[in-house]
């Protein structure tokens, strides 16, 4: 295919992306909004566009497994799904990043039941927040695309070796049509390379064993803290390899993107699509002469806590809106997270926690001018607000 | 590719960055060297005159304690045998008593 621009979706995108790929086994089962990523994929398939081993699965915690097996096998494995989907396959993924096995999932990024909806928010991923995966947010479905391509890469580094979700908003990314571009195959094939396993169960005549116990002592511990090495030191190489990509395709990768906010006196801190409502605000804004500035954290693990706090160094308020609500915490697991590194990076400006969109609820430019507004007059109280649910009346 | 060697009984000894990436064990055959018999409560005494080795113990011990030389029975491998109790159980010929870990210190003296 060219590299001229066409119309595509998310979903569509992702699924070429792994086609150029070319992943050894995909395991997956279907689920809205992520049934097109592998409808696609299982036609590339069976119309012989790839050499991948499909699997079809009676669940998505049988699908975790066998991609869990096929990785320990040797296999370069991807698979996709979202909400319940991913729900279902959370006792599989602690094991997945625990045996450091480098699979690439995408996820449409759907709400989790009940009451039940199919729409787009992020309470599916942010539940698997702590199980240990890299996780890309895409913004558009040329980032899905992008983020796919620089997740293999990520996942097989050997400095790295752990899964990564590559996430998408569920139609919002995942079926909304966008003008996108599809790079050569080739271009694909060169920059991931080959992957070389390393400790394949297929090789015999080097025996090892996988799923090991660790139970005496602190062996476990021990292994925890080299998982938090590795997902740490990921960061370094998220950015290397999302660099060079940049640098082939003449898309720009940072793993926290920013707009404005060189001298942004108000911004908004958000993930995913619902940035570039809030880009569009802070443009229109600028033309009135507020000065706004949007920061949108590309990679949610490993956090980029030292790029977002030096990105708000100079603002006089922070809005920090969560596509997803942590019952009961102080706020949404965004914004938990900006503070913790807010407070870290020395930010001292007042901080307010939106939780906005939940279950596809409608985030408007209208919402993201209030908030805007409503971030003026907090730099004058000079202090945190309430958590706030943007948009609807108590 | 071969790993580097690989020694089971020195895992508590390595760092985190020394660790084999996803605690592999990048070895096989080498659970015999990983000693297990500290786990057991009790332990299988044999009684070598009664029994008529027929192997049902062989058979249905879960681990591999039961140490057999040319189809006979020679005795049971306690730095494995976790003290289950099932070849007691199994055995129809009064040649497997089951006694406590003390009792053993005492009578045996280990």
């Amino acid at each position: 295919m060219s590299k001229e621009a066409f119309s595509a979706t998310g979903n569509q995108m992702v699924a070429n992306a792994m086609r150029q790929v070319d992943p050894d086994v995909m395991a997956a089962y279907p689920i809205t909004p992520q049934t097109t990523i592998v409808e696609t994929y299982a036609k590339f398939v069976a119309d012989g566009k790839v050499n991948t081993e499909f699997v079809t699965v009676e669940s998505e915690h049988s699908a975790m497994s066998a991609c869990i097996g096929a990785a320990a096998a040797g296999a370069r494995v991807a698979t996709a799904t979202s909400s319940q989907g991913l729900a279902y396959m959370w006792e599989e993924l602690p094991i997945a990043a625990g045996m450091r096995l480098p699979i690439v999932m995408a996820n449409a990024n759907r709400t989790i039941s009940a009451p039940i909806n199919i729409h787009c928010d992020h309470s599916d991923i942010m539940g698997v927040r702590d199980a240990g995966w890299i996780m890309f947010f895409a913004e558009t479905a040329q980032e899905a695309y992008d983020n796919t391509v620089i997740s293999f890469k990520v996942a097989e580094d050997p400095n790295v070796l752990l899964p990564v979700i590559t996430a998408l908003d569920g139609f919002t990314t995942t079926h909304a049509m966008e003008r996108c571009v599809l790079e050569e195959d080739q271009t694909v094939k060169d920059f991931v390379g080959e992957y070389t396993p390393l400790y394949p169960l297929l090789d015999t005549d080097n025996p090892v064993s996988h799923g090991n116990f660790a139970n005496i002592g602190n062996m476990y511990m021990r292994t925890k803290m080299a998982h938090r090495r590795a997902i740490e030191g990921a960061a370094e190489i998220i950015e290397k390899y999302g660099k060079e990509w940049a640098a082939i395709v003449g898309r720009e990768f940072d793993l926290v993107d920013t707009w404005g906010t060189e001298d942004a006196d108000y911004i908004i801190v958000t993930v995913g699509s619902c940035a570039g409502n809030a880009r569009y605000a802070a443009r229109l804004l600028r033309e009135q002469g507020v000065k706004c500035g949007v920061v949108r954290p590309r990679v949610f693990r490993p956090f980029p806590g030292k790029q977002i706090a030096e990105a708000c160094k100079n603002a006089k308020a922070i809005a920090i809106l969560d596509r997803s609500d942590s019952m009961g915490a102080c706020e949404g697991p965004v914004a938990m997270e900006t503070k913790s590194a807010l407070m870290d990076g020395g930010v001292t400006a007042p901080v307010t926690s939106y939780i906005v969109g939940l279950g596809g609820a409608d985030i408007t430019l209208d919402q993201m001018k209030q908030v805007y507004a409503e971030l003026e007059q907090r730099a004058e109280a000079g202090k945190n607000s309430e958590l706030i649910y943007l948009g609807i009346e108590e | 590719m071969a790993y580097p060697e690989f020694d089971v009984t020195k895992e508590h000894t390595w760092k985190p960055s020394e660790l084999p990436i996803g605690f592999v064990i990048p070895d096989g055959g080498n659970s015999v060297k990983y000693l297990t018999g500290g786990w057991r409560s009790q332990r299988p005494i044999w009684d070598k005159d009664a029994c008529k080795n027929c192997m049902l113990c062989w058979v249905y011990c879960p681990d591999a304690s039961i140490i057999a030389v040319d189809k006979e029975m020679t005795g049971i491998d306690y730095d494995h045998c976790k003290g289950c109790g099932v070849c007691v159980n199994e055995c129809k010929f009064g040649a497997l008593k089951m006694i406590t870990e003390s009792e053993a210190k005492e009578v045996y003296g280990e």
